[in-house]
Protein backbone atom coordinates (compact mmCIF):
# COMPACT_ATOMS: atom_id res chain seq x y z
CA UNK A 1 0.00 0.00 0.00
CA UNK A 2 1.07 3.20 -0.63
CA UNK A 3 1.95 5.91 1.87
CA UNK A 4 -0.66 8.05 2.51
CA UNK A 5 1.54 11.25 3.54
CA UNK A 6 5.52 11.50 1.99
CA UNK A 7 7.72 14.21 3.33
CA UNK A 8 10.12 14.47 0.41
CA UNK A 9 13.99 16.51 1.77
CA UNK A 10 11.21 19.02 3.16
CA UNK A 11 12.80 21.47 4.97
CA UNK A 12 9.95 23.80 7.29
CA UNK A 13 11.06 27.16 8.85
CA UNK A 14 11.36 31.08 9.30
CA UNK A 15 12.65 33.80 7.59
CA UNK A 16 15.62 31.03 5.81
CA UNK A 17 16.23 29.67 9.66
CA UNK A 18 15.01 26.05 9.12
CA UNK A 19 13.37 24.19 12.11
CA UNK A 20 13.24 20.81 10.43
CA UNK A 21 15.25 20.52 7.40
CA UNK A 22 15.94 17.46 4.84
CA UNK A 23 13.22 15.41 6.26
CA UNK A 24 12.55 11.88 4.94
CA UNK A 25 9.88 10.13 5.72
CA UNK A 26 6.66 8.21 4.60
CA UNK A 27 3.48 7.79 7.09
CA UNK A 28 1.27 4.97 6.30
CA UNK A 29 -3.02 5.89 5.72
CA UNK A 30 -4.05 5.17 8.87
CA UNK A 31 -1.10 5.37 11.17
CA UNK A 32 -1.06 6.69 14.99
CA UNK A 33 1.90 8.59 15.20
CA UNK A 34 3.47 9.94 17.88
CA UNK A 35 5.76 13.14 17.48
CA UNK A 36 8.59 13.33 19.79
CA UNK A 37 11.84 15.46 20.15
CA UNK A 38 13.09 18.16 22.54
CA UNK A 39 12.22 21.70 23.04
CA UNK A 40 12.55 23.83 19.53
CA UNK A 41 13.01 20.53 17.67
CA UNK A 42 10.37 21.26 14.90
CA UNK A 43 7.49 19.15 16.28
CA UNK A 44 4.92 22.26 15.74
CA UNK A 45 6.54 22.98 12.62
CA UNK A 46 5.88 20.11 11.00
CA UNK A 47 2.29 19.95 11.96
CA UNK A 48 1.93 23.66 10.63
CA UNK A 49 3.28 22.38 7.02
CA UNK A 50 1.22 19.48 7.38
CA UNK A 51 -2.09 21.38 8.00
CA UNK A 52 -0.81 23.89 5.08
CA UNK A 53 -0.22 27.09 7.19
CA UNK A 54 3.62 26.79 6.33
CA UNK A 55 5.06 26.58 2.73
CA UNK A 56 8.16 24.27 2.76
CA UNK A 57 11.28 26.42 1.95
CA UNK A 58 12.69 23.65 0.18
CA UNK A 59 11.21 19.92 -0.68
CA UNK A 60 8.13 18.47 -0.73
CA UNK A 61 5.04 17.58 1.29
CA UNK A 62 2.79 14.51 -0.88
CA UNK A 63 -0.54 14.52 1.07
CA UNK A 64 -3.72 12.53 -0.81
CA UNK A 65 -5.98 14.39 -2.86
CA UNK A 66 -8.65 16.11 0.03
CA UNK A 67 -11.44 17.85 -0.08
CA UNK A 68 -11.03 21.40 2.23
CA UNK A 69 -11.00 20.67 5.42
CA UNK A 70 -9.98 17.10 5.30
CA UNK A 71 -6.70 17.74 7.30
CA UNK A 72 -8.27 18.63 10.85
CA UNK A 73 -5.50 20.77 12.82
CA UNK A 74 -5.66 21.45 16.24
CA UNK A 75 -2.94 23.89 17.26
CA UNK A 76 -1.30 24.36 20.48
CA UNK A 77 -2.16 28.05 21.01
CA UNK A 78 -5.95 28.49 19.67
CA UNK A 79 -6.60 31.50 18.23
CA UNK A 80 -9.69 31.18 20.00
CA UNK A 81 -11.28 34.02 21.49
CA UNK A 82 -12.86 32.31 24.54
CA UNK A 83 -14.56 35.77 25.80
CA UNK A 84 -16.95 35.44 22.92
CA UNK A 85 -20.20 34.80 23.07
CA UNK A 86 -20.56 31.21 21.87
CA UNK A 87 -22.28 28.33 23.89
CA UNK A 88 -20.56 24.89 23.73
CA UNK A 89 -23.44 23.36 21.39
CA UNK A 90 -22.86 25.29 18.98
CA UNK A 91 -18.62 25.89 19.04
CA UNK A 92 -19.07 22.11 18.93
CA UNK A 93 -21.89 22.54 16.32
CA UNK A 94 -19.29 24.12 14.10
CA UNK A 95 -16.87 20.97 13.60
CA UNK A 96 -20.05 20.63 10.75
CA UNK A 97 -18.93 23.08 8.27
CA UNK A 98 -17.72 21.25 6.05
CA UNK A 99 -21.02 19.83 5.85
CA UNK A 100 -23.31 22.64 6.23
CA UNK A 101 -21.12 25.94 4.80
CA UNK A 102 -21.76 29.00 5.48
CA UNK A 103 -25.89 28.78 5.00
CA UNK A 104 -27.35 25.32 5.97
CA UNK A 105 -28.98 25.14 8.68
CA UNK A 106 -28.81 21.92 11.43
CA UNK A 107 -30.79 18.98 10.27
CA UNK A 108 -32.13 17.32 13.26
CA UNK A 109 -30.01 14.05 12.33
CA UNK A 110 -27.15 16.52 12.51
CA UNK A 111 -28.09 18.38 15.90
CA UNK A 112 -28.41 14.59 17.03
CA UNK A 113 -25.04 14.08 16.38
CA UNK A 114 -23.77 17.24 18.18
CA UNK A 115 -25.33 16.01 21.37
CA UNK A 116 -23.30 13.12 20.84
CA UNK A 117 -19.96 14.36 20.21
CA UNK A 118 -20.73 16.61 23.06
CA UNK A 119 -21.71 13.32 25.09
CA UNK A 120 -18.40 11.20 23.80
CA UNK A 121 -16.69 13.70 25.59
CA UNK A 122 -18.41 13.74 28.35
CA UNK A 123 -19.59 17.22 28.49
CA UNK A 124 -23.35 16.57 28.37
CA UNK A 125 -25.27 18.75 30.42
CA UNK A 126 -22.91 22.12 29.08
CA UNK A 127 -24.28 22.63 26.11
CA UNK A 128 -26.04 25.60 26.87
CA UNK A 129 -22.77 27.12 28.89
CA UNK A 130 -20.49 29.88 27.53
CA UNK A 131 -17.35 28.14 26.50
CA UNK A 132 -15.93 31.22 28.46
CA UNK A 133 -17.28 29.77 31.72
CA UNK A 134 -15.11 26.43 31.20
CA UNK A 135 -11.88 25.02 32.60
CA UNK A 136 -9.26 24.61 30.69
CA UNK A 137 -9.97 20.79 30.45
CA UNK A 138 -13.23 21.59 29.24
CA UNK A 139 -12.68 23.60 26.78
CA UNK A 140 -10.19 21.06 25.35
CA UNK A 141 -12.67 18.44 25.59
CA UNK A 142 -14.99 20.54 23.91
CA UNK A 143 -12.38 21.16 21.13
CA UNK A 144 -12.17 17.37 21.09
CA UNK A 145 -16.08 17.05 20.46
CA UNK A 146 -15.51 19.61 17.42
CA UNK A 147 -13.04 16.99 15.78
CA UNK A 148 -15.46 14.38 16.07
CA UNK A 149 -17.75 16.72 14.06
CA UNK A 150 -15.19 17.43 11.70
CA UNK A 151 -15.21 14.27 10.24
CA UNK A 152 -11.23 14.13 8.62
CA UNK A 153 -9.44 11.31 7.66
CA UNK A 154 -5.85 12.90 8.75
CA UNK A 155 -6.01 14.50 12.41
CA UNK A 156 -3.30 16.10 13.33
CA UNK A 157 -3.32 17.47 17.49
CA UNK A 158 -0.70 19.70 18.61
CA UNK A 159 0.71 18.89 22.27
CA UNK A 160 -3.37 18.25 23.37
CA UNK A 161 -2.14 17.24 26.44
CA UNK A 162 -0.57 20.10 27.73
CA UNK A 163 -1.69 21.90 31.12
CA UNK A 164 -4.54 19.43 31.20
CA UNK A 165 -5.71 17.10 34.24
CA UNK A 166 -4.93 13.04 34.17
CA UNK A 167 -8.54 12.61 34.18
CA UNK A 168 -9.16 14.57 31.31
CA UNK A 169 -5.80 13.06 29.32
CA UNK A 170 -7.08 9.28 29.75
CA UNK A 171 -10.58 10.03 28.50
CA UNK A 172 -8.84 11.95 25.37
CA UNK A 173 -5.99 9.13 24.21
CA UNK A 174 -9.29 7.00 24.40
CA UNK A 175 -10.73 9.47 21.46
CA UNK A 176 -7.50 9.30 19.78
CA UNK A 177 -7.25 6.08 19.79
CA UNK A 178 -10.60 5.05 18.92
CA UNK A 179 -10.10 7.67 15.81
CA UNK A 180 -7.17 5.24 15.05
CA UNK A 181 -9.68 2.01 15.24
CA UNK A 182 -11.34 3.80 12.64
CA UNK A 183 -8.91 4.11 10.44
CA UNK A 184 -7.66 7.53 10.26
CA UNK A 185 -4.68 9.02 9.95
CA UNK A 186 -2.98 10.91 13.17
CA UNK A 187 -0.10 12.77 14.12
CA UNK A 188 0.44 13.76 17.93
CA UNK A 189 2.56 16.04 19.58
CA UNK A 190 3.27 14.50 22.97
CA UNK A 191 5.74 15.17 25.52
CA UNK A 192 4.90 12.98 28.21
CA UNK A 193 7.16 9.89 26.89
CA UNK A 194 5.47 7.71 29.40
CA UNK A 195 2.33 8.27 27.40
CA UNK A 196 3.82 7.30 24.41
CA UNK A 197 5.32 4.19 25.28
CA UNK A 198 1.48 3.47 26.71
CA UNK A 199 -0.41 4.03 23.65
CA UNK A 200 1.55 4.89 20.63
CA UNK A 201 2.36 2.22 18.38
CA UNK A 202 4.55 4.60 16.24
CA UNK A 203 6.59 7.52 16.90
CA UNK A 204 8.84 10.23 14.84
CA UNK A 205 11.28 11.45 16.81
CA UNK A 206 12.31 14.76 15.57
CA UNK A 207 15.93 17.20 16.59
CA UNK A 208 15.26 19.99 13.33
CA UNK A 209 16.28 16.76 11.44
CA UNK A 210 14.67 12.99 11.55
CA UNK A 211 16.51 11.23 14.70
CA UNK A 212 14.29 7.96 14.22
CA UNK A 213 11.20 7.14 12.56
CA UNK A 214 9.80 3.29 13.38
CA UNK A 215 7.93 0.94 16.02
CA UNK A 216 7.92 2.85 19.51
CA UNK A 217 9.65 0.24 21.25
CA UNK A 218 12.82 0.95 18.83
CA UNK A 219 12.96 4.69 18.69
CA UNK A 220 12.00 5.36 22.12
CA UNK A 221 15.86 4.09 23.31
CA UNK A 222 18.14 6.08 25.80
CA UNK A 223 20.62 6.35 22.98
CA UNK A 224 18.31 7.78 20.16
CA UNK A 225 16.82 9.92 22.74
CA UNK A 226 20.15 11.46 23.62
CA UNK A 227 21.11 12.11 20.59
CA UNK A 228 17.79 13.67 19.98
CA UNK A 229 19.20 16.06 23.12
CA UNK A 230 22.31 16.53 21.62
CA UNK A 231 21.43 17.75 18.43
CA UNK A 232 19.20 20.29 19.36
CA UNK A 233 21.75 21.63 22.13
CA UNK A 234 24.37 21.93 19.02
CA UNK A 235 22.18 23.60 16.80
CA UNK A 236 23.77 27.57 15.63
CA UNK A 237 21.97 30.09 14.83
CA UNK A 238 24.99 31.74 12.95
CA UNK A 239 25.57 28.57 11.09
CA UNK A 240 26.14 29.04 7.41
CA UNK A 241 23.99 28.04 4.69
CA UNK A 242 23.20 24.32 4.68
CA UNK A 243 24.52 22.69 1.29
CA UNK A 244 22.74 19.11 1.10
CA UNK A 245 21.32 18.97 -2.67
CA UNK A 246 17.98 19.90 -2.52
CA UNK A 247 16.78 17.43 -5.04
CA UNK A 248 16.41 14.04 -3.62
CA UNK B 1 -44.96 70.33 30.92
CA UNK B 2 -46.94 68.02 30.30
CA UNK B 3 -45.48 64.42 29.01
CA UNK B 4 -46.90 65.15 25.88
CA UNK B 5 -44.86 67.90 25.58
CA UNK B 6 -41.82 66.40 26.49
CA UNK B 7 -41.50 63.23 24.41
CA UNK B 8 -44.04 63.78 21.30
CA UNK B 9 -44.72 67.07 20.32
CA UNK B 10 -41.32 67.58 19.30
CA UNK B 11 -41.61 64.57 16.81
CA UNK B 12 -45.44 65.37 16.15
CA UNK B 13 -44.69 69.07 15.38
CA UNK B 14 -41.34 69.25 13.89
CA UNK B 15 -40.43 67.46 10.37
CA UNK B 16 -36.71 67.90 11.16
CA UNK B 17 -37.25 65.67 14.57
CA UNK B 18 -38.61 63.10 12.40
CA UNK B 19 -36.25 63.19 9.65
CA UNK B 20 -33.32 62.84 12.45
CA UNK B 21 -35.74 59.92 14.11
CA UNK B 22 -35.24 58.30 11.18
CA UNK B 23 -32.40 58.43 9.93
CA UNK B 24 -31.40 57.60 13.69
CA UNK B 25 -33.49 54.44 13.55
CA UNK B 26 -31.74 52.95 10.48
CA UNK B 27 -28.17 53.79 11.92
CA UNK B 28 -29.51 51.89 15.06
CA UNK B 29 -30.27 48.68 12.83
CA UNK B 30 -27.22 49.09 10.66
CA UNK B 31 -24.24 51.36 12.37
CA UNK B 32 -24.91 49.43 15.58
CA UNK B 33 -24.62 45.82 14.67
CA UNK B 34 -21.71 46.62 12.35
CA UNK B 35 -19.89 47.61 15.84
CA UNK B 36 -20.58 45.13 17.87
CA UNK B 37 -18.61 42.96 15.28
CA UNK B 38 -15.77 45.43 15.81
CA UNK B 39 -16.08 44.92 19.61
CA UNK B 40 -16.13 41.48 19.15
CA UNK B 41 -13.46 41.55 16.94
CA UNK B 42 -11.41 43.86 19.02
CA UNK B 43 -11.38 46.19 17.02
CA UNK B 44 -13.13 48.98 18.95
CA UNK B 45 -10.32 51.58 18.11
CA UNK B 46 -9.70 51.05 14.94
CA UNK B 47 -12.81 51.59 13.90
CA UNK B 48 -12.40 54.72 15.70
CA UNK B 49 -9.39 55.38 13.50
CA UNK B 50 -10.84 54.30 10.20
CA UNK B 51 -13.94 56.56 10.74
CA UNK B 52 -10.67 59.64 10.74
CA UNK B 53 -9.22 57.40 7.53
CA UNK B 54 -12.35 59.01 5.58
CA UNK B 55 -11.84 62.47 5.87
CA UNK B 56 -9.52 63.16 2.97
CA UNK B 57 -11.94 61.71 0.59
CA UNK B 58 -15.01 63.25 1.95
CA UNK B 59 -12.52 66.84 1.94
CA UNK B 60 -11.72 66.03 -1.62
CA UNK B 61 -15.36 66.09 -2.56
CA UNK B 62 -16.02 69.02 -0.77
CA UNK B 63 -13.41 71.03 -2.28
CA UNK B 64 -14.28 69.58 -5.75
CA UNK B 65 -17.78 69.81 -6.07
CA UNK B 66 -18.85 71.62 -2.55
CA UNK B 67 -21.24 70.38 -0.20
CA UNK B 68 -22.56 67.76 -2.28
CA UNK B 69 -23.81 64.54 -0.82
CA UNK B 70 -22.73 62.68 -3.61
CA UNK B 71 -19.33 63.37 -3.94
CA UNK B 72 -18.81 63.59 -0.20
CA UNK B 73 -19.62 60.14 0.21
CA UNK B 74 -17.99 58.51 -2.75
CA UNK B 75 -15.35 60.18 -1.17
CA UNK B 76 -15.39 58.64 2.07
CA UNK B 77 -15.67 55.52 0.54
CA UNK B 78 -12.62 55.42 -1.54
CA UNK B 79 -10.74 56.87 1.32
CA UNK B 80 -11.83 54.44 3.84
CA UNK B 81 -11.14 51.52 1.14
CA UNK B 82 -7.85 52.80 0.28
CA UNK B 83 -6.86 52.60 3.57
CA UNK B 84 -8.53 49.34 4.75
CA UNK B 85 -7.26 47.25 1.75
CA UNK B 86 -3.80 48.91 1.85
CA UNK B 87 -3.70 48.18 5.58
CA UNK B 88 -5.11 44.80 4.91
CA UNK B 89 -2.47 44.28 2.20
CA UNK B 90 0.39 45.18 4.52
CA UNK B 91 -0.72 42.79 7.45
CA UNK B 92 -0.78 40.08 5.34
CA UNK B 93 2.88 40.82 3.67
CA UNK B 94 4.92 42.19 5.99
CA UNK B 95 5.75 41.51 10.05
CA UNK B 96 3.35 44.43 10.76
CA UNK B 97 0.27 43.86 12.53
CA UNK B 98 -3.18 44.76 11.54
CA UNK B 99 -3.30 47.67 14.62
CA UNK B 100 0.14 49.76 13.27
CA UNK B 101 -0.26 48.76 9.50
CA UNK B 102 -4.03 50.81 9.73
CA UNK B 103 -2.25 53.20 12.36
CA UNK B 104 0.10 54.53 10.20
CA UNK B 105 -2.25 54.59 6.91
CA UNK B 106 -5.00 56.14 8.87
CA UNK B 107 -2.69 59.05 10.56
CA UNK B 108 -1.46 59.86 6.77
CA UNK B 109 -4.93 59.75 5.41
CA UNK B 110 -5.87 62.00 8.43
CA UNK B 111 -2.94 64.54 7.84
CA UNK B 112 -3.68 64.44 4.11
CA UNK B 113 -7.22 65.30 5.02
CA UNK B 114 -6.72 68.17 7.69
CA UNK B 115 -4.47 69.85 5.08
CA UNK B 116 -7.33 69.50 2.24
CA UNK B 117 -9.25 70.95 4.76
CA UNK B 118 -7.34 73.93 5.15
CA UNK B 119 -6.99 74.44 1.50
CA UNK B 120 -10.66 75.96 1.68
CA UNK B 121 -10.28 77.02 5.42
CA UNK B 122 -12.78 78.88 7.25
CA UNK B 123 -16.24 77.53 6.20
CA UNK B 124 -18.06 76.79 8.48
CA UNK B 125 -20.01 74.23 6.08
CA UNK B 126 -17.06 72.24 7.28
CA UNK B 127 -18.50 72.09 10.44
CA UNK B 128 -21.00 69.63 9.07
CA UNK B 129 -18.50 66.94 8.29
CA UNK B 130 -16.55 66.63 11.42
CA UNK B 131 -20.10 67.24 13.59
CA UNK B 132 -22.70 65.70 11.40
CA UNK B 133 -26.02 67.25 11.00
CA UNK B 134 -28.82 64.86 12.65
CA UNK B 135 -31.48 67.30 12.91
CA UNK B 136 -30.32 68.94 9.13
CA UNK B 137 -31.10 65.64 6.97
CA UNK B 138 -32.63 65.74 3.52
CA UNK B 139 -34.32 63.21 1.31
CA UNK B 140 -31.32 62.47 -0.03
CA UNK B 141 -29.23 61.96 3.07
CA UNK B 142 -32.05 59.99 4.77
CA UNK B 143 -32.08 57.36 1.86
CA UNK B 144 -28.54 56.98 1.40
CA UNK B 145 -28.50 56.44 5.37
CA UNK B 146 -31.44 54.25 4.91
CA UNK B 147 -30.13 52.16 1.76
CA UNK B 148 -26.75 51.56 3.75
CA UNK B 149 -28.69 49.89 6.48
CA UNK B 150 -30.46 48.15 4.01
CA UNK B 151 -27.32 46.77 2.44
CA UNK B 152 -25.80 46.14 5.73
CA UNK B 153 -28.79 43.78 7.46
CA UNK B 154 -28.14 41.90 3.81
CA UNK B 155 -24.97 41.52 4.06
CA UNK B 156 -24.87 40.49 7.55
CA UNK B 157 -27.10 38.14 7.26
CA UNK B 158 -24.76 36.81 4.28
CA UNK B 159 -21.54 36.53 6.11
CA UNK B 160 -23.23 35.77 9.81
CA UNK B 161 -21.64 32.36 9.97
CA UNK B 162 -17.85 33.14 8.17
CA UNK B 163 -18.06 36.42 10.19
CA UNK B 164 -18.65 34.81 13.60
CA UNK B 165 -15.69 32.45 12.97
CA UNK B 166 -13.66 34.73 11.82
CA UNK B 167 -13.74 36.88 15.11
CA UNK B 168 -14.52 33.80 17.46
CA UNK B 169 -11.40 31.32 15.92
CA UNK B 170 -10.04 32.43 12.95
CA UNK B 171 -7.58 29.82 12.28
CA UNK B 172 -10.43 27.16 12.49
CA UNK B 173 -11.99 29.01 9.58
CA UNK B 174 -9.10 29.28 7.96
CA UNK B 175 -8.73 25.34 8.09
CA UNK B 176 -12.09 24.70 6.97
CA UNK B 177 -12.91 27.13 3.63
CA UNK B 178 -11.33 29.97 1.64
CA UNK B 179 -14.19 32.43 3.16
CA UNK B 180 -11.72 34.36 5.71
CA UNK B 181 -10.33 37.14 3.27
CA UNK B 182 -14.28 37.39 2.37
CA UNK B 183 -15.21 38.04 5.75
CA UNK B 184 -12.86 40.04 6.70
CA UNK B 185 -12.80 42.61 3.71
CA UNK B 186 -16.78 41.98 3.25
CA UNK B 187 -16.79 43.12 7.18
CA UNK B 188 -14.48 46.07 6.44
CA UNK B 189 -16.30 47.24 3.53
CA UNK B 190 -19.52 47.50 6.12
CA UNK B 191 -17.50 49.32 8.30
CA UNK B 192 -16.62 51.99 5.63
CA UNK B 193 -20.41 51.87 4.28
CA UNK B 194 -21.06 52.42 7.52
CA UNK B 195 -18.87 55.06 8.79
CA UNK B 196 -19.89 57.53 5.72
CA UNK B 197 -23.92 56.62 6.23
CA UNK B 198 -23.10 57.31 10.14
CA UNK B 199 -20.86 60.77 9.34
CA UNK B 200 -23.45 62.50 7.33
CA UNK B 201 -25.88 62.28 10.75
CA UNK B 202 -23.26 62.67 13.46
CA UNK B 203 -20.00 63.79 11.67
CA UNK B 204 -17.18 62.01 11.46
CA UNK B 205 -15.88 62.07 14.90
CA UNK B 206 -18.87 60.60 16.39
CA UNK B 207 -20.48 58.03 13.96
CA UNK B 208 -18.19 55.36 15.63
CA UNK B 209 -19.93 56.40 18.76
CA UNK B 210 -23.39 54.98 18.17
CA UNK B 211 -21.75 51.92 16.77
CA UNK B 212 -18.99 50.96 19.72
CA UNK B 213 -21.07 52.35 23.36
CA UNK B 214 -24.23 50.51 22.88
CA UNK B 215 -22.44 47.65 21.45
CA UNK B 216 -19.74 47.77 25.26
CA UNK B 217 -23.35 48.21 27.10
CA UNK B 218 -24.78 44.78 25.60
CA UNK B 219 -21.93 43.16 26.01
CA UNK B 220 -22.40 43.60 29.68
CA UNK B 221 -26.08 42.26 30.07
CA UNK B 222 -26.19 39.82 27.12
CA UNK B 223 -24.59 36.31 26.89
CA UNK B 224 -25.60 35.07 23.36
CA UNK B 225 -24.64 36.73 20.48
CA UNK B 226 -28.42 37.46 18.68
CA UNK B 227 -29.57 38.65 22.03
CA UNK B 228 -26.30 41.39 21.92
CA UNK B 229 -27.00 42.70 18.49
CA UNK B 230 -30.86 43.29 19.51
CA UNK B 231 -30.14 44.91 22.67
CA UNK B 232 -27.53 47.03 20.80
CA UNK B 233 -29.73 48.14 18.35
CA UNK B 234 -32.60 48.60 21.07
CA UNK B 235 -30.39 50.90 23.36
CA UNK B 236 -29.15 52.85 20.41
CA UNK B 237 -32.01 54.03 19.26
CA UNK B 238 -33.73 54.43 22.56
CA UNK B 239 -30.20 56.78 23.47
CA UNK B 240 -31.19 58.29 19.86
CA UNK B 241 -34.47 59.39 20.89
CA UNK B 242 -33.12 60.28 24.28
CA UNK B 243 -30.46 62.73 22.89
CA UNK B 244 -32.93 64.47 19.97
CA UNK B 245 -35.47 65.03 22.87
CA UNK B 246 -32.49 66.33 25.37
CA UNK B 247 -30.95 68.70 22.10
CA UNK B 248 -34.23 69.93 21.60
CA UNK B 249 -35.43 71.19 25.19
CA UNK B 250 -31.78 72.02 25.76
CA UNK B 251 -31.28 74.03 22.78
CA UNK B 252 -27.44 71.49 22.51
CA UNK B 253 -26.38 70.06 19.38
CA UNK B 254 -27.76 66.86 18.53
CA UNK B 255 -25.06 64.77 17.38
CA UNK B 256 -23.03 65.01 20.91
CA UNK B 257 -25.87 64.41 22.69
CA UNK B 258 -27.10 61.19 21.27
CA UNK B 259 -23.40 59.95 21.79
CA UNK B 260 -23.79 61.17 25.57
CA UNK B 261 -26.85 59.37 25.84
CA UNK B 262 -25.19 56.13 24.82
CA UNK B 263 -22.55 56.86 27.11
CA UNK B 264 -25.19 56.97 29.89
CA UNK B 265 -26.31 53.53 28.92
CA UNK B 266 -22.92 52.47 28.67
CA UNK B 267 -22.11 53.92 31.94
CA UNK B 268 -25.09 52.41 33.77
CA UNK B 269 -24.57 49.40 32.15
CA UNK B 270 -21.06 49.10 33.76
CA UNK B 271 -22.37 49.58 37.55
CA UNK B 272 -25.32 47.42 37.12
CA UNK B 273 -24.84 44.34 34.85
CA UNK B 274 -24.15 41.12 35.73
CA UNK B 275 -20.75 41.73 33.35
CA UNK B 276 -20.08 44.92 34.68
CA UNK B 277 -18.07 46.29 37.96
CA UNK B 278 -20.42 45.59 40.79
CA UNK B 279 -21.28 42.08 40.14
CA UNK B 280 -19.47 39.42 41.81
CA UNK B 281 -18.41 42.39 44.31
CA UNK B 282 -21.84 42.47 46.54
CA UNK B 283 -21.42 40.15 49.68
CA UNK B 284 -23.38 37.54 50.69
CA UNK B 285 -24.67 36.35 47.01
CA UNK B 286 -26.56 33.06 46.83
CA UNK B 287 -24.90 30.54 44.47
CA UNK B 288 -26.50 27.88 42.58
CA UNK B 289 -27.21 24.41 43.81
CA UNK B 290 -25.18 23.02 40.86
Amino acid sequence: MPPLIRFENLTLGYERHPAIHHLNADIPAGALVAVVGPNGAGKSTLLKGLAGELRPIGGRIHLPDLPRGGIAYMPQRSEMDQSFPVSVFDMVAMGLWRELGPFGGLSRAQRHRVENAIEAVSLSGFEARQIGSLSGGQLQRARFARLILQDAPIILLDEPFAAIDARTVEDLVHLILHWHAEGRTVLTVVHDFEQVRRHFSTCLLLARELVAFGPTSLVMTDALLARARHLSEAFDENAPECHVAEAA
Amino acid sequence: MSLNELLFAPFADFGFMRRALAGCLALSFGATPVGVFLLLRRMSLMGDAMSHAILPGAALGYLAFGLSLGAMTIGGILAGLVVVFAAGLVTRASVLKEDASLAAFYLLSLAAGVMIVSLRGRNLDLLHVLFGSVLALDDQSLLLIASITSLTLFGLALLFRPLVLECFDPSFLRAVSRLSPVAHYGFLLLVVFNLVSGFHALGTLMAVGIMILPSAAARLWTRSLPAMLLFASLSALASSIAGLLFSFHADVPAGPAIVLMCGLVYFASLIAAPGGLLAGRLPSRKHLES
